[in-house]
């Protein structure tokens, strides 16, 4: 479970002053579900993300993830999730297998059991063929199935993805999809930010749009369709996002 | 703070940093083969050199001698120097490298020596060139020893013996052991030496492992991790560290073994205090100096780390670290200066401090009471620079400086 309360991150900037990237979000998000942050770029997804993965601190309000509070216990929070973004990339010139061993390692998981969920991993994501092979070798595809691995390996209870799919070819974000969606068939509680309209409407239970920091409206796909009276996702967040009823 | 964390970092980092052809590089190929083959190729080009200038028979122009004069003879005799014809343009003949010096002689030089009057004699040269220099060198010991023996001829024709000349002998003796002459000579260039090798072996890495991976966007990766910050600092920094003392060692080994060697090969061209040098260098001071210049090594590590992670990449890295190198290099050559001593407000000084100690220890001097406050200092420097680290790896608008 996600939730917070009244989450603001205020940045200041000696030349632009003071820049509120989140601003007093309340979100919430239940185990088997898959949310959906929406926003244009610099809306404060990526910001919130953050946040919620303990990457950066509130400047004010509560989070709490998988029962832990963002502030008092950051370690243990990171313990209990996955996060996966465009900007979490690979070392290089460390093996797909010794990548997924060293996160393993640092996640505390023991060696009989890490090397137990990497064969089971490794054989579910088919990559026996290139698990010796260096990560700057591999092709995107191959890359983007490493970082599952590395999320997957301490089979966290909450997953995050940062636009996930962003700037991937169509079978590399097919396969991203599709592991969303076994996540969330795991009953995992998973925050999926984008801003391809079609990817949220397929994917998310639930769909939050943010703007300039704030979270705007947040429900169901229905009942966001309800509240505007238009069908299609992309209207709707253009109509919330300037402001028309 | 978590060792097996720690150690887990420091593991990944070693393997990573080995297998970067860069590192590889900077911590290895440079300090075991570049540098030594610079050093002993420079050295036996110099050599070389130096050698062939001497050996070369310099031409020279006699100005203003008298066909007949006796001089002239006995310069168009002497082995050591090829006598050309005189020309009236011969500074040009030396500006243009023709000639490598002259002679200017009064017309009637021969016969005002006969007379035994005052006369004199220039030599023309072109200061600061090697093969014009010998020349003039060639030419003033010939003239030296004409005038030597023109004034034997004069003492022996007035039944003076020539030993009034010289009523006594000067004669310098040295009271310092050899191992203090050694340590004289080294102790200023020594800790130089290793602290530049402390900061290139350290550069490469330290850019790497933080503005690198800022860059290559693993820095969030492993930030998303349940490691403290804390852990995740110091397991890059032990690998900076490793790499700052792993070339600084491996340099050493190497520059001892090409020193052996070029010792063997330069036997006979070089003066033999020169080769005796480095088998008389003190060992006790060589550890103390190693003991001294290790937490400058890991000021200098956490220093550079700092310096990347401040930087949003790895250019931006690469572009302060030329002003750091000034800033550390400026104290060490101030050490290296002639009469810059060792006094209680040197002794905390961070880099001048231990380069002054290190100078005096390979000396065979040890000063006990500043060894430990600069030890002591230097350590204090080395933790505040770490703890510093630790700080701005612990400041989210650094670490997501963009």
């Amino acid at each position: 479970m996600i939730e917070t309360w009244q989450l603001t991150k205020v940045f200041c900037d000696r030349k632009r002053g003071e820049a509120r990237a989140v601003d007093g979000i309340n979100l919430r998000c239940e185990p088997g579900q898959i949310y959906g942050l929406l926003g244009a770029n610099g809306a404060g997804k990526t910001t919130t993300l953050r946040l919620l993965a303990t990457l950066l601190k509130p400047s004010s309000g509560t989070i709490s993830v998988a029962g832990c509070d963002a502030v008092r216990e950051p370690e243990k929070i990171r313990a209990r999730i996955g996060f996966l973004s465009t900007g979490t990339a690979l070392y290089g010139r460390l093996t797909a297998r010794e990548t997924v061993e060293y996160f393993g390692r640092l996640h505390a998981v023991g060696e009989a059991l890490l090397q137990s969920r990497i064969r089971d991993v490794f054989a579910r994501l088919a990559m026996s063929d290139f698990e010796n092979r260096r990560c700057d070798k591999l092709s995107s595809g191959m890359k983007q199935k490493v970082s599952i691995a590395r999320t997957l390996i301490h089979d966290p209870p909450v997953m995050i993805f940062d636009e996930p799919t962003l700037g991937l070819d169509v079978m590399t974000a097919h396969t991203i999809v599709q592991f969303i969606r076994e996540c969330r068939q795991q009953g995992k509680t998973v925050i999926v930010s984008t801003h391809v309209m079609s990817e949220a409407e397929k994917l998310c239970d639930r769909i939050g749009i943010i703007d300039r920091g704030r979270l705007l409206v947040d429900g169901t796909l229905a009942e966001l369709r309800a509240q505007s009276g238009q069908t299609d996702l992309e209207e709707i967040f253009v109509r919330v996002v300037e402001g028309q009823p | 703070m978590k060792g097996r964390a720690i150690r887990i970092v420091y593991g990944k980092e070693l393997r990573d940093s080995l297998r970067d052809r860069r590192t590889i590089i900077s911590m290895i190929v440079v300090p075991v083969l570049v540098m030594p083959l610079l050093m002993f190729g420079i050295g036996a080009m110099m050599i070389k050199t130096v050698t062939k200038a001497r050996q070369e028979i310099p031409r020279v122009m006699i100005i203003g001698a008298e066909p007949s004069s006796k001089v002239l003879a006995s310069l168009n005799a002497a082995k050591s120097l090829q006598v050309i014809p005189a020309t009236e343009d011969f500074t040009n003949q030396i500006v243009e490298k023709k000639v490598r010096a002259v002679v200017k002689l009064p017309p009637d030089f021969d016969a005002m020596l006969a007379r035994g009057d005052a006369t004199k004699v220039d030599i023309y040269e072109y200061a600061g060139e090697m093969k014009s220099g010998f020349a003039a060198e060639n030419l003033n010991g010939f003239f030296r020893n004409l005038s030597d023996a023109t004034v034997r001829e004069r003492l022996a024709s007035r039944g003076v013996p020539a030993e009034v000349l010289t009523p006594f002998t000067i004669q310098r003796q040295n009271v310092a052991p050899p191992a203090k002459v050694a340590g004289n000579a080294l102790g200023g260039i020594l800790p130089y030496f290793i602290i530049i090798l402390c900061l290139t072996g350290a550069m490469y890495p330290a850019l790497d492992l933080t503005a690198g991976e800022k860059e290559r966007g693993t820095m969030e990766t492993i930030l998303c991790c349940p490691v403290g910050r804390t852990e995740l600092v110091v397991g890059k920094f032990l690998m900076v560290l490793t790499a700052s003392l792993g070339t600084v060692m491996l340099s050493i080994i190497s520059m001892s073994g090409t020193f052996l060697i070029a010792k063997r090969a330069a036997a006979g061209t070089l003066p033999p205090e020169a080769l005796k040098l480095a088998a008389t260098i003190d060992v006790g001071g060589l550890v103390g100096v190693f003991l001294m210049l290790l937490p400058v090594a890991v000021m200098l590590s956490a220093g550079l780390l700092m310096v990347g992670l401040f930087s949003r990449s790895f250019r931006e890295a690469q572009s302060y670290c030329g002003p750091l190198m000034l800033v550390a290099i400026i104290p060490t050559m101030i050490a290296m200066l002639p009469g810059v001593e060792l006094n209680a407000s040197y002794a905390l000084v961070p880099l001048l401090n231990v380069g002054l100690v290190c100078k005096e220890m390979l000396a065979g001097t040890w000063h006990w009471h500043y060894i430990a406050l600069i030890f002591g200092s230097a350590c204090v420097y080395a933790a505040a620079a770490l703890a510093a680290a630790v700080w701005m790896f612990h400041r989210e608008e650094v670490l997501f400086r963009s």
